[in-house]
């Protein structure tokens, strides 16, 4: 895998090669965090798309100033409403433990839930009116805490947990097809809030320029130390060079793709250092008893519950590691983009291609995940080329004007599905274990 | 006349557009239903295969307009429907043999097969991309209106218009009669009922001498006819886009389970559900009651109870309600 990404960078690019592999690392924490929940515990999640988002939400709060004025004008509002929504929720808490089930508590609970979002709409209208209309073009939101990014890490991971733990116990008592719909759903419910509530996120309007955890490419290039470093890199082209002035252009050259690169190795480095961290733990995991018991329950429920497992706390509690982990993925995202665009989760891109790597890695091994993760998304990237060369191959012997052939390179993009889609079935009726399977068997 | 101009208001905005909406949900979860009964799998290729089945329509609607014949009044499409159905059957029939008969025979888990059909998900919107491309495309010809809000309005001196857009009663129509004949299938025949005994219970089914292939021939096929139709009815209504099909997908989910998945009936009510509720929930009825209301208890707000954008977000609201309290559904999944 790594020689393929070494030849991109060879042939293409290394810029391009660079993304690829960040793209690639971090495709392969969300495949380990939905490797998790699949490969040790059988509970299916097709929600991943909306904890990516959540992490993605949570980049942006961490590291955004905070929008003073917005906060003067509405941050009372929206404060009681938070205020309000722990009280309802206590209230309810309360009801559910202090009075028997019967119909009357059921309607009591359906009438408070009603009654709050009713007041919470009234208290909160003015509020997000107030916020959004403060300079809309540039802020109209709240804003968050201005902490360096890199913290949006574990914070993504908690609130991609804690929507994790609300859906687990909602949901997670269903049947296998049931849960993947349900969490499919739910998810689309999560992007639909963030794409909708301005005051929070901005909505489709995007939050841009997030802070960096690298140096900007811009700083670089005016850096003395970094300039001297790719002169030494490329002393031995330059030196072919004998006009003083080519050679400084030359130099400004090399050090503005220089500049970028080295940014992208900062990236891969950070990214690196969680995917191996998480390989560790997740290893460790998955050798140690809580594995084993974990492998127990997914091969068989109602022998591991007879043994005294608790299979109901255990499934919650790893669908919540595994959310939390796409949450650190979601995060990781937008921090390489630098941008939080909630438009474009969608469930192909965030939460079936990331099956599909789950699948074709090897469910059950967390290498298999990180192979997974690195070769769909490498395919799903060089998918376009691949498919360009192969139509330009079949179609040599046809003039550059039929109407077949344009209308094939035209919808060369799409091309990338038709691979997707091929490579698992085929892998499913081929080898249904995926390319590494599970080491360990169950006799 | 006040209170009639708030019906008409109602019916305009809200009864109709539901009506055709839910009519064309009813479809596509009557199919999910099916394949989820008999085939026993959520088929997550169902949006995309509406879209294949659309798409064959389309290319047959233009290529009878190139060749200048059409329907009158009519749209083309209607015309094209059924060499979209007998395409979108092959390609099922195809599909069926290559790829989820191998894991059929081999009784795999129901899950193993739900991720099958992801990867005919992925292959059938490529296919549908590759050949119409991803853009929207309208293919309605014929008149458009069968009322307009303009004559509505001089032909009963109310203020408020009544638009019928002849999309949504062919939609209507359409259903009424497909759905009426699916269920007298279903109900009443040898065919229908075999198939019904094989999604209560296969092994009693084979028992009794129920062919198999022929079960799964049979449901392919009125799947693809489902499919088809219920694709084209949306396409014409709305606009043909491969997306906007692949995210029907799930409304349409959430219509088969709010129905109780496996029960054609309640798949059919479902689309009807989740079709009301969302456009009941998201309409502004500032209008409504400026009707209703004596003038000095106007409402100032929009009196909408939740943002249009929330539109799906409200089935799946509903979906996940029905989910937790009735598992089987609202009309209990008796399946088939």
């Amino acid at each position: 895998m790594m020689v393929l990404i070494i030849l991109v960078g060879i042939f293409q690019s290394w810029n391009i090669a660079l993304s690829i592999f960040n793209m690639c690392l971090i495709s392969a924490v969300m495949t380990m965090g939905a490797n998790i929940q699949w490969g040790y515990a059988g509970l299916i999640n097709f929600g991943i798309m909306g904890y990516t988002a959540l992490g993605g939400l949570a980049a942006v709060l961490i590291s955004v100033d905070p929008v003073q004025e917005a906060w003067r004008a509405g941050g009372f509002d929206i404060l009681m409403c938070l205020w309000l929504i722990i009280v309802m929720i206590l209230v309810i808490r309360f009801i559910l433990k202090n009075f028997a089930k019967s119909k009357l508590r059921n309607y009591g609970i359906a009438s408070i839930i009603i009654a709050g979002i009713i007041l919470i709409r009234v208290t909160a209208e003015p509020g997000i009116e107030a916020i959004e209309s403060v300079n809309p073009a540039k802020t109209g939101f709240l804003g968050g805490f201005g902490l360096p990014i890199i913290f949006s890490w574990i914070v993504g991971a908690f609130f991609a947990g804690g929507l994790a733990f609300i859906v687990g116990k909602v949901a997670l008592g269903l049947r296998a097809d049931y849960l993947a719909i349900a969490t499919l759903l739910i998810s689309e419910i999560v992007i639909a809030i963030i794409k909708h509530e301005d005051w929070l996120t901005r909505g489709v309007k995007n939050v841009i320029g997030l802070k960096r955890p690298a140096p900007y490419e811009v700083d670089l290039q005016t850096t003395d130390w970094f300039i001297n470093l790719v002169e030494k890199f490329n002393s031995g082209k330059l030196a072919l060079i004998s006009n003083l002035a080519d050679r400084q252009a030359a130099l400004n050259q090399l050090v503005i793709e220089g500049s970028s690169v080295f940014v992208k190795l900062c990236y891969s480095g950070l990214f690196l250092v969680i995917v191996i961290i998480l390989l560790i733990i997740t290893q460790k995991a998955l050798y140690s008893p809580w594995g084993r018991m974990m492998r127990a329950i997914r091969d068989n429920e109602e022998a591991a519950n007879a043994m005294g497992k608790n299979v109901v706390k255990q499934h919650l509690l790893i669908f919540i590691l595994g959310s939390a982990i796409v949450g650190i993925a979601g995060a990781m995202l937008v921090t390489q983009d630098g941008l939080f665009t909630p438009g474009s989760y969608r469930p192909m891109r965030y939460t079936f291609l990331i099956w599909v790597m789950v699948i074709v890695g090897g469910s059950g091994n967390n290498f298999g995940a990180i192979l997974g993760g690195f070769a769909v998304w490498f395919l799903w990237i060089e998918a376009a080329p691949i498919a360009l060369f192969l139509i330009n191959l079949f179609t040599a012997g046809m003039s550059d004007t039929n109407a077949l052939k344009v209308h094939l390179i035209e919808s060369v993009p799409y091309f990338r599905y038709l691979m997707m889609g091929l490579g698992l079935l085929l892998i499913m009726r081929y080898r249904p274990k995926g390319i590494l399977p599970e080491k360990i068997e169950i006799k | 006349m006040d209170f009639l101009n708030a019906i008409i208001l109602l019916l305009n905005y809200i009864f109709v557009p539901a009506l055709t909406y839910g009519s064309q949900l009813a479809l596509g979860a009557i199919f999910v239903t099916l394949i989820y009964g008999i085939l026993r799998f959520a088929n997550f290729a169902t949006g995309d295969m509406m879209s294949f089945g659309t798409m064959v329509a389309i290319l047959f609607t233009w290529y009878f307009q190139s060749i200048g014949v059409s329907l009158g009044i009519l749209p083309t499409a209607l015309l094209a429907i059924p060499f979209a159905i007998l395409f979108m059957i092959i390609y099922m029939l195809f599909i069926d043999k290559f790829v989820f008969k191998y894991y059929r025979t081999n009784k795999s888990p129901p899950v193993q097969l739900a991720m099958v059909s992801i990867g005919v998900m992925f292959v059938t919107q490529a296919v549908v991309r590759i050949i119409i491309g991803p853009a929207d495309q309208r293919f309605f010809d014929g008149q458009k209106f069968i009322i307009k809000a303009g004559e509505f309005k001089e032909m009963t001196g109310l203020n408020e218009g009544l638009a019928i857009k002849s999309t949504q009663v062919i939609t209507i129509l359409v259903t009424i009669i497909l759905v009426s004949v699916l269920f007298w299938f279903l109900n009443k025949t040898k065919t229908g009922k075999s198939m019904k005994a094989y999604s209560d219970n296969e092994d009693l089914a084979l028992l009794s001498g129920i062919d198999p292939k022929r079960i799964v021939m049979i449901t392919w096929i009125i799947a693809g006819i489902l499919a088809t139709i219920g694709g084209v009815l949306y396409g014409l209504d709305k606009s043909f886009k491969p997306f906007t099909y692949f995210n029907n997908m799930l409304p349409i989910f959430a219509a088969a389970i709010v129905g109780g998945i496996g029960n054609p009936f309640g798949a059919f009510l479902g689309g009807y559900v989740i079709a009301f509720s969302e456009i009941f929930l998201t309409y502004a009825y500032k209008k409504f009651f400026m009707y209703i209301l004596p003038d000095s208890m106007e409402p100032e707000t929009l009196v909408q109870l939740l943002s249009t954008d929330y539109k799906f977000a409200v089935s799946f609201s509903i979906l996940v309600i029905v989910l937790l309290y009735r598992p089987s559904g609202i009309f209990k999944g008796k399946v088939l």
